[in-house]
């Protein structure tokens, strides 16, 4: 590791790994540790004491991610792990995800932070249904960055027209995605070939090694920074003689940018007051921008709580009980038509009924198909009613204002992540002081 | 000119922000675990950052060995006081004392003793959220442990059915006798954690800084002898100047060989390291799964 590592001021980029064992995806996770120099001696001489366990007495890279005692000893990753390196560029945080169909809800997990997915494909193989799933929930889940890994190049002679023969298939599907940017890139896992280095067995490929790209794609704009949305997620109250007056609206932003000064909206009450100040440990600030914790201080003494959501006047979200919304379906129990469940959107707690299931995507085909139910790892849609109002985005411009979990009352089970839909054609909506006419 | 972009420290940082504010506002009664520890003092200045100029919504509790460096108890205390918040102190000693904990025979270590105390310590106060400084990047079973992870009414952590765990919207809800452990340091690494305490110019115990101090080798470590670790006969005590990479009971913490003697040259040298922190730490080296074994029963 470099002096440059101890930089404080380097970027983040979360990204998730998607593929089979069969893939290499742990192999291809470990070579990323191992070729930029993340894995220590002691990790190495624990790989080594438990080779005989599932790599047959060679070193078995999968096993520095796979950590849990069954996925040891059944060789297959369960659940998400997550994985942190760093080189001089970036920091990395890689949410290392299980492949197969019965792991599809892990997947979603470990996507829904994700700036970049990489889906790795056999070479051998090419695209397949797994594949194609992949990619699909990296667009479901709004992965702005997709990198398809062909590995094993090394089983198929480097074969530049395997590659090109795999990356039209890849790109001819993804028309029907909705993913903004794809790269493709022809690696060996198993002998680092275009991991760290350019491989000298692919002189044909162009583009950059896998490293280089996880430092050089360009995520600046994935974040969304033209709506204004910070969820309330705290007040703070200090009922202390020092600080008697103060009260500090807390929260992490979730969408844009706030200025001392801002007139803002509280929904879903529809009052407006205006930005005093912007509170932070630090000391007051200008700007607030997402994804910054900080607490606004307001001009009124209005009632705002928890769950509000402050956003400008002249860009307001959505605000109504009828949702509709795609879901991934993530507990043995089925989905209940007309079954109610706790529902948490942002800093909001509520309930919601679901009202109609229209169909279930088949994630193979891509194809809705008409479902009485959704069962374990299916993905499918929804529209719920709300016990109380949300303020919403859809979770293609928003994934914080957009996105929200269902919960089992019973079991306290989380059962479902929603991706709020576009909506239909919105009733227009006018803020007055009084509230919402609708 | 703003440019709207955060480092990767103001991330983390608004990340465990975020996830104490969930934690004051979703649990009834949580308490913030306090060891005197690098990673636990981090995420004291993160409470700081989360609440003030308001009190902490939790007290601090720190599970204490008894087998622990007189460094790190002045230090505690010292910090709590200085905060002003409330310190509550739960012993293995008593927890022995009133049965709650027993001593395996041959186990000198007191790390397995914690477990029963601090479940004793979270049923007597009713706490519902246990806030503790973990790090993904410390260890296998860790790497795959939720920010809001859920222990039955046993203490118990079931890896293989874990509330999925999705953008920033964690799950809290609890049946009575339940509690949630809370890790807001999951994403951070050693050293973000480092990289922390030299941004915040936070104070640290001194033995994490090179001094001179006698130890003997056992198990391919520097242990230091004390009052709990003498010497075995043809063990030979040698005198030396080390730091601690991470504390545990005094009786398994290894010592490295350093001359750091401040933040920046800590940073120089985890930087170059060839071993993991806790690559140091007799317990986590007793099997593959210790740490897993471990939790499952209710470990930190």
């Amino acid at each position: 590791m470099s002096t440059a590592t101890t930089s404080q001021s380097s970027e983040l980029l979360r990204f998730v790994t998607a593929g089979s064992v069969d893939d290499g995806k742990s192999t291809l996770i470990g070579r990323l540790l191992f070729d930029s120099k993340q894995i220590f001696e002691d990790q190495l001489e624990a790989l080594e004491r438990s080779s005989d366990l599932t790599g047959g007495g060679r070193i078995n890279l999968a096993n520095l991610t796979d950590g849990l005692r069954a996925e040891r000893e059944q060789g297959i990753t369960i659940d998400v792990a997550y994985r942190y390196f760093a080189t001089p560029h970036r920091k990395f945080i890689v949410a290392d995800s299980p492949g197969h169909v019965q792991y599809t809800r892990n997947m979603v997990t470990g996507a829904s932070t994700a700036n970049l997915m990489i889906v790795l494909v056999d070479a051998r193989q090419g695209v397949i249904e797994q594949t194609r799933r992949h990619a699909y929930i990296a667009s479901l889940l709004r992965i702005p960055h997709l990198v398809l890994c062909i590995n094993k190049m090394d089983l198929v002679g480097y074969s530049e027209e395997i590659y090109n023969r795999i990356s039209a298939d890849f790109t001819r599907f993804a028309t029907r995605l909705d993913i903004r940017d794809i790269a493709f890139i022809p690696v060996s896992a198993l002998n680092g070939d275009n991991i760290v280095d350019p491989s000298t067995h692919m002189p044909w490929h162009k583009g950059p090694p896998l490293l280089r790209h996880l430092e050089e794609v360009y995520i600046a704009s994935d974040l969304n920074l033209t709506d204004a949305r910070f969820p309330v997620q705290y007040v703070l109250r200090p009922n202390s003689d020092e600080h008697h007056d103060f009260r500090g609206y807390a929260g992490q932003v979730a969408g844009g940018v706030f200025r001392v000064g801002d007139d803002v909206v509280a929904l879903p009450s529809g009052r407006t007051t205006r930005i005093t100040g912007i509170h932070t440990f630090d000391g007051p600030r200008q700007t607030a921008y997402a994804p910054m914790s900080v607490a606004l201080l307001l001009a009124d003494d209005v009632d705002i709580s928890r769950g509000d959501l402050l956003v400008k006047p002249d860009n307001l979200p959505n605000i109504g009980q009828d949702i509709e919304a795609d879901v991934s379906w993530m507990s043995a129990r089925p989905l209940q038509l007309n079954g109610k469940y706790a529902l948490k959107h942002a800093t909001r707690n509520t309930r919601a009924i679901v009202r109609l299931l229209r169909h279930r995507t088949n994630i193979d085909t891509l194809e809705p198909e008409p479902a009485a139910t959704l069962g374990l790892n299916d993905i499918g849609r929804i529209r719920l009613t709300t016990l109380t109002p949300l303020a919403f985005d859809s979770y293609r411009r928003n994934r914080q204002t957009g996105g929200f979990i269902l919960i089992d009352e019973a079991t306290n089970e989380t059962v479902a992540a929603g991706m709020i839909a576009d909506p239909a054609p919105a009733i227009p909506l006018a803020v007055n002081d009084g509230g919402y006419a609708i | 000119m703003d440019t709207y972009a955060l480092s990767h420290l103001e991330a983390l940082e608004a990340e465990s922000i975020h996830i104490l504010r969930e934690v004051a506002a979703e649990f009834q009664r949580p308490v913030l675990l306090f060891s005197g520890g690098k990673d636990s003092i981090c995420m004291l200045r993160l409470a700081e950052k989360a609440f003030r100029p308001a009190r902490f919504p939790f007290p601090l509790l720190h599970i204490d060995t008894g087998h622990n460096f007189p460094e790190l108890l002045a230090f505690r205390d010292h910090r709590a006081q200085e905060l002003g918040e409330k310190l509550i102190v739960r012993t293995v000693e008593d927890a022995l004392a009133l049965g709650i904990a027993r001593a395996t025979p041959g186990e000198s270590s007191r790390n397995r003793l914690q477990i029963p105390t601090l479940l004793a310590a979270l049923e007597e106060f009713k706490f519902d959220a246990a806030l503790g400084g973990a790090r993904r990047d410390e260890e296998k079973a860790r790497a795959k442990e939720r920010v809001f992870s859920f222990r039955d009414a046993f203490g118990q952590w079931d890896p293989k059915n874990q509330r999925p765990e999705l953008w920033n919207l964690f799950n809290g809800r609890l049946n009575p006798g339940e509690h949630m452990r809370i890790f807001p340091l999951s994403n951070w690494t050693e050293l973000d954690i480092w990289q922390y305490i030299l941004r915040e110019r936070l104070e640290i115990p001194s033995i994490y800084f090179t001094h001179r101090r006698e130890v003997v080798r056992r198990d391919g470590q520097w242990l230091p002898v004390s009052p709990l670790l003498q010497p075995r006969p043809k063990e030979e005590v040698r005198s030396l100047e080390v730091r601690v990479r991470t504390i545990g009971d005094i009786s398994c913490t290894g010592c490295i060989e350093s001359a750091a003697a401040n933040v920046a040259d800590i940073i120089t040298e985890i930087a170059a390291a060839r071993v993991t922190e806790r690559g140091g730490r007799a317990d986590d080296k007793r099997s593959e799964t210790a740490m897993e074994d471990r939790k499952r029963e209710g470990y930190f």
